[in-house]
């Protein structure tokens, strides 16, 4: 017998054949999550939201856009003007971009604010940097296909940084553009990856990340583990069920989202020039460089950093490297405590200066640059690289607070390691 | 104590990005354009001023005369009587002649003529932005220095005639001496002074301006006015949703402690 759920009927015999009900039990109807999320922890669920929504837009886009040099910026106005509700696919698609990065970083700042990187989450978050690297290289292949001035010149020069690297830099540039210049060769090969290769691997990390989640268990903003505490079926007492608690709180997240997206996407598609830039509507003009190439804003942070050192093969080291460190983030911190409630003074003032330094530098790398602004990009760059290269050190010697053992819904927990756990008034799930 | 250095940090960052802000290189200021999209008579004011003008040089590739026709409140027969000069069926987008002439080199025939192709009108208000289109085409001005005769404010070097010149008439640009930040003297220009009389004296010379440029940012996107529209009906909707999935998740959450 393939059926242990004691099911019957047709969802009995699909249980006796594929498993249905135990997949439902483990990943929602029995994942047991803590009960004390705040607005923090609804940005993993946004990203799943903006995915869907980038595939089903960029689905029915395809229908309409045509992947050639001659006809891609054509077929975009075509969308834009002919195809009915094209403009609301489009729009959904495009500010749905930035809405994906604005989740991300979100998403990513949670795990900072309370340790999610840390044991036994370590490969949860090593599949989310890939995600976030898949993500960067979908968003990159996306932006050229509407085949605009920024587009056209975005790509030149992420691809010419390629060119920096001693020796094989400028045939690689010429095998990734499969030109000498960006051409129709490199849309067709971007459109490609955009919509066939870049999605497919999307959705294998995120079925990664949240199969590796689903395995440890979540945080939550005490940074304690609710596994500590099983009752007789082997399930967390401080748990809750997925289903219903979350599902319906995440219900109401996902609509105050949407209230957001609706507003960009019928009051300011353009996003002030930072979703759509206005350049971007004159049609690419390989003979006409534009005054100031700024890439799309998700990417600023890391283009500061490039311009800040004056050397092309160690700015282009640099900007890699930025994004490199996040993967060693579960081993750079050393302390034990996860969460920045309980954590010491250096930690507080670190992460602060670093996403102070991240947001100042995004500044910096949308604006032309001046003498005075690469000095100012140059230190921020340096409080940047130094929280994470500083880190084994500030982190060994933080003065850390007690941890609670357990964590609740309405009461905050105060009882430290070592008090009388039955202090602890509640307890009635699972 | 970590809330205070973060207060000071915070300030410092307030106190020293607008002076980065600033350092932004001062051209010829953008009078704001006085449109509205709303105005069906000034639309179609507009688009007559376009196809009279403008159209023989320059393309609204994208724009089908009778999406215009119905945008703008005519009927077919009248956009057709009135706005195509072309022989263009109604459904046809709004090309002309010259955007195709090749010449004898095989390049567009336009390029040896004025320098450059001129570019298709289609998304200009949205590249450009309506301030920058409303204040270009009021400053132009008679330099003789010009294969053409004129120079602009906003476009220095143009290679565009000043198309409406017959409307406004020609004008000479006052300057006046400013020192920049190093100290060096260089000639600004503040106003202009009218030399030759147009059709139009200077108010309904901009009003006219105004009525194109409405017309240029209704091309640029069409379905802008019902994008808003239907955006309060779909913000309405998400509202309600937030009031019901909220009370739906308070009536689940009541027995979570």
């Amino acid at each position: 017998m393939a059926n242990t759920q004691g099911t019957t009927g047709l969802r009995g015999w699909i249980d006796e054949r594929f498993p249905l009900t135990e997949l439902w039990r483990e990943h929602v109807g029995e994942y047991f999550a803590p009960p004390n999320f705040n607005f923090f922890y609804i940005f993993g669920v946004l990203s799943l939201v903006v995915l869907v929504n980038q595939i089903l837009t960029g689905i029915w886009l395809t229908m309409s856009y045509k992947p050639s040099a001659a006809e891609a910026f054509a077929s975009v106005e075509y969308i834009m003007r002919d195809v009915e509700w094209g403009w609301l696919l489009r729009y959904m698609h495009s500010t749905g971009a930035s809405a994906f990065f604005i989740v991300v970083y979100l998403h990513m700042f949670r795990g900072l604010l309370y340790g999610s990187y840390k044991k036994p989450r370590e490969l949860v978050w090593i599949f989310g940097m890939l995600i976030f690297l898949s993500l960067m290289a979908e968003a990159f292949f996306g932006y050229l296909l509407p085949w605009g001035q920024m587009s056209y010149w975005g790509a030149q020069v992420i691809i010419s940084l390629f060119g920096a690297i001693p020796g094989i830099g400028p045939d690689l540039t010429v095998w990734i553009r499969g030109d000498y210049v960006v051409s129709d060769a490199t849309l067709n090969r971007f459109f490609a990856l955009h919509v066939i290769a870049l999605p497919f691997v999307l959705v294998g990390l995120v079925v990664a990340h949240i199969i590796a989640l689903h395995h440890v268990g979540s945080n939550n903003p005490e940074g304690v583990e609710i596994k500590k505490y099983l009752n007789e079926k082997g399930q967390p007492i401080d748990g809750i069920p997925f289903h219903p608690y979350y599902t319906v709180k995440d219900l109401f997240g996902v609509a105050v989202f949407l209230f957001f997206f609706a507003l960009v996407i019928f009051y300011m598609p353009e996003g002030g020039g930072y979703f759509l830039e206005h350049p971007n509507f004159d049609p690419a003009d390989p003979l006409k460089t534009p005054p100031h190439i700024a890439p799309v804003w998700y990417f600023t942070p890391y283009y500061a950093i490039l311009r800040a050192i004056p050397n092309k093969l160690l700015g282009v080291l640099a900007m890699g490297a930025s994004i490199a460190l996040f993967f060693f983030l579960p081993w750079l911190d050393r302390c034990k405590v996860k969460s920045i409630r309980y954590r010491g003074l250096a930690w507080k003032v670190a992460l602060t200066l670093f996403a102070i330094s991240f947001l100042a530098l995004g500044y910096l790398g949308a604006l032309p640059p001046s003498p005075a602004r690469t000095t100012m990009a140059q230190i921020f760059a340096v409080i940047y690289f130094g929280f994470f290269l500083l880190m084994p050190f500030y982190t060994r010697l933080e003065k850390t607070k007690p941890v609670p053992e357990r964590v609740s819904y309405r009461t905050v927990t105060v009882e430290h390691a070592g008090e009388a756990k039955s202090a602890v008034p509640f307890g009635r799930h699972g | 104590m970590g809330k205070t250095i973060m207060r000071k940090i915070i300030a410092f960052l307030l106190m020293a990005l607008p002076g980065l802000v600033l350092a932004v290189e001062a051209g010829y200021p953008l009078d704001p354009a006085p449109i509205n999209l709303e105005d069906k008579t000034s639309l179609q004011r507009g688009a007559r001023l376009f196809v009279n003008y403008c159209m023989g040089c320059h393309s609204v590739q994208y724009q089908r005369y009778n999406r215009l026709a119905r945008d703008v409140g005519l009927t077919d027969e009248l956009v057709l009587q009135n706005l195509v000069f072309t022989g263009a069926k109604v459904g046809d987008t709004m090309q002309n002649a010259m955007s195709k002439t090749i010449g004898d080199d095989g390049k567009p025939a336009a390029r040896r003529w004025f320098g450059a192709q001129p570019p298709d009108l289609s998304l200009i208000a949205r590249s450009r932005g309506v301030d920058y289109l409303y204040t270009y085409l009021r400053t132009f001005y008679v330099d003789e220095k010009r294969p053409l005769g004129v120079n602009n404010a906003v476009f220095p070097m143009v290679g565009m005639p000043h198309a409406l010149w017959e409307l406004q008439g020609l004008q000479k640009p006052i300057y006046e001496k400013h020192k920049d930040a190093e100290g060096n003297e260089t000639e600004v220009i503040v106003g202009f002074q009218q030399v030759v009389p147009g059709k139009l004296n200077a108010t309904e010379y901009n009003a006219a301006v105004a009525d194109l440029v409405n017309f240029l940012a209704y091309v640029a996107e069409p379905i802008k006015l019902e994008r808003q529209r239907i955006g309060v009906w779909v913000l309405a909707f998400l509202a309600l949703c937030i009031v019901v999935f909220y009370l739906l998740k308070e009536e689940y959450w009541k027995d979570v402690h």
